[in-house]
């Protein structure tokens, strides 16, 4: 019997996504609010907290709140740990719902990194990023720039230790795209096969443009409320009744292994015991897939299936439409879009209220989400549910 | 004076000066721990293992492994344009320190993992020399 509930998630906005010139992080927060309200047949006045995710840039600071002419709010926060950060701030919301410090909190992610003269790496990772100050200044000097070099080489040594392929990374992107083929805001559509996969250029090997997610303009936003005020509101809840924080951290210590075993291990174990499930509940994954190699490593550290077996796991396609264990059923942020940890936290609510239309996986009553921040150094899990309490 | 086609050029500081100032000497100096002994990197003011205001510089012995690595085909300076297919590493340093650095003296597809490794010291300025390294045998 799951435990009881946390909190409501009551309201979603998903603003377009992609190459979307022209418009501020900010704007499209706001547009993202006004869908989620809308979503939950709520007001602007309703709401009384706001938690933005601070992204790259940093220009989703404090002052967002008078840009959306929020007032008289009883909580505020920027919150960071990276792409983990969606999940920190859905336990930070229901901790706050149950203290009665707010009851109508916004949570929103937003990013406009795009422009017409820069491609989509440079955006997120180009020289303006680097400073070359003290040893900061050797990753640019030995050409280590940004996260792509890093993952690349946590997807090699998985490779060697196990004996993991680019099959099996291949096999998650097409699986993926497969499910985004189905999902009105997903940006990429054309069809992806295995050699597709293999054709596309490398990036940083052993990952290909493929193995890669996408960067976004745009915005998510989520409203969280208590489990007595959902009720009463436009749409099905979603329940949040799990939630973890495991960070490993990487001191650079030849003893530690963050790249193999990352911090999904410890906060699936804590989110499963909170929420009063198991595993085998779960009927659909919502996995942070900064890369191919980190929806593999995750479900591993999950227990889905052993250390290291992660490849042959996947390797039949379970992943993907009609597979036992659909996952990333919006495209994920390797075709979807990028939205940080509110890509997964977002497809994660269309699934468990059942509105996935084409795409709604059969069983939707409970939900893992993760986040993962930095170079697999932060992660947060979640287990949502179309049930308050009782299965 | 660099112009926009040359690789990013590291920059010392205070804090990172040793570690720089050994580099052009042909020396790998890292900071260890007088408290507890351990080794540690890039640089920082106090031990991430036992937390003591207690580090030190001193040169490491330049041996490590190669403990993984990839090629990087993207472009993401302009000053690597040209360098582009070049490998990124992490070498593990038999001080127990893993840091990120370039292999050289092999081509990119005789890599491999857990190949042993000695430091060696490339200028890249007039005043900057960058730990990289190299396989040697056994």
């Amino acid at each position: 019997m799951p435990n009881p509930s946390k909190g409501a998630i009551v309201g979603l906005g998903v603003t377009p996504m992609g190459k979307i010139y022209g418009r501020r992080a900010v704007d499209f927060a706001a547009e993202a609010i006004a869908l989620a309200l809308d979503d939950a047949g709520l007001q602007k006045s309703d709401i009384d907290g706001l938690l933005i995710n601070a992204n790259i840039p940093n220009d989703m600071d404090p002052r967002t709140q008078m840009v959306l002419g929020l007032e008289n709010l009883n909580l505020i926060n920027v919150m960071s740990a990276y792409g983990s950060t969606a999940g920190s701030m859905m336990q930070y919301a229901c901790m706050a719902i149950r203290e009665g410090l707010a009851n109508t909190i916004v949570l929103v992610y937003a990013d406009a990194p795009l422009s017409p003269s820069r491609g989509a790496g440079q955006s997120y990772a180009g020289p303006h990023r680097f400073p070359l100050g003290g040893m900061t200044g050797l990753r640019a000097a030995y050409g280590n720039f940004g996260a792509n070099p890093e993952y690349a080489m946590a997807a090699r040594r998985h490779m060697a230790l196990y004996g993991t392929t680019e099959d099996h990374f291949g096999t998650i992107a097409v699986g993926q795209r497969q499910w985004a083929q189905m999902s009105p805001w997903a940006q990429m559509k054309a069809p992806m096969t295995l050699d597709d996969h293999h054709n596309s250029r490398w990036i940083a090997e052993p990952l290909r443009l493929f193995d890669c997610c996408l960067v976004s303009n745009g915005a998510v936003a989520l409203i969280v409320t208590s489990v007595e005020r959902a009720r009463d509101l436009r749409q099905p809840p979603v329940h949040v009744l799990g939630y973890a924080q495991r960070s490993p951290g990487d001191n650079l210590n030849t003893a530690r292994h963050p790249a193999i075993e990352t911090g999904a291990k410890h906060a699936g174990e804590a989110a499963f015991r909170m929420a009063g499930i198991t595993r085998e509940d779960i009927g659909t994954c919502q996995l942070y897939d900064c890369y191919t190699y980190t929806v593999l490593v995750t479900l591993e550290d999950y227990g889905f299936c052993a250390k290291g077996e992660g490849g042959p796991f996947i390797a039949d396609g379970k992943l993907g439409p009609g597979g036992a264990l659909p996952t990333n059923t919006g495209g994920g942020q390797l075709s979807g879009y990028y939205m940080w940890a509110f890509t997964p936290l977002s497809e994660a609510v269309v699934q468990a209220r059942g509105q996935g239309g084409i795409r709604q996986v059969p069983r939707n009553d409970f939900v893992l989400v993760s986040g993962n921040g930095g170079i697999l150094n932060f992660h947060s899990t979640l287990i949502l549910s179309r049930h308050a309490a009782g299965g | 004076m660099p112009d926009a086609l040359s690789k990013p050029m590291p920059v010392p500081d205070e804090i990172s000066a040793p570690f720089f100032d050994g580099a052009r000497d042909g020396k790998l100096m890292l900071q260890h721990c007088v408290s507890c002994g351990m080794w540690s990197f890039p640089v920082r003011e106090r031990c991430p293992h036992c937390f003591a205001a207690a580090l030190q510089w001193r040169q490491a012995s330049g041996c490590g492994t190669l403990y993984t690595f990839t090629v990087m085909h993207q472009v993401m300076n302009p000053g690597f344009a040209s360098a582009v297919p070049y490998n990124v590493a992490q070498v593990d340093l038999e001080e127990g320190v893993r840091m990120v650095s370039n292999i050289v003296g092999i081509p990119n597809d005789a890599l491999r993992i857990g190949m042993k490794l000695q430091a060696v010291f490339e200028a890249v300025g007039d005043n900057v020399s960058l730990p990289k390294f190299r396989p040697i045998q056994g």
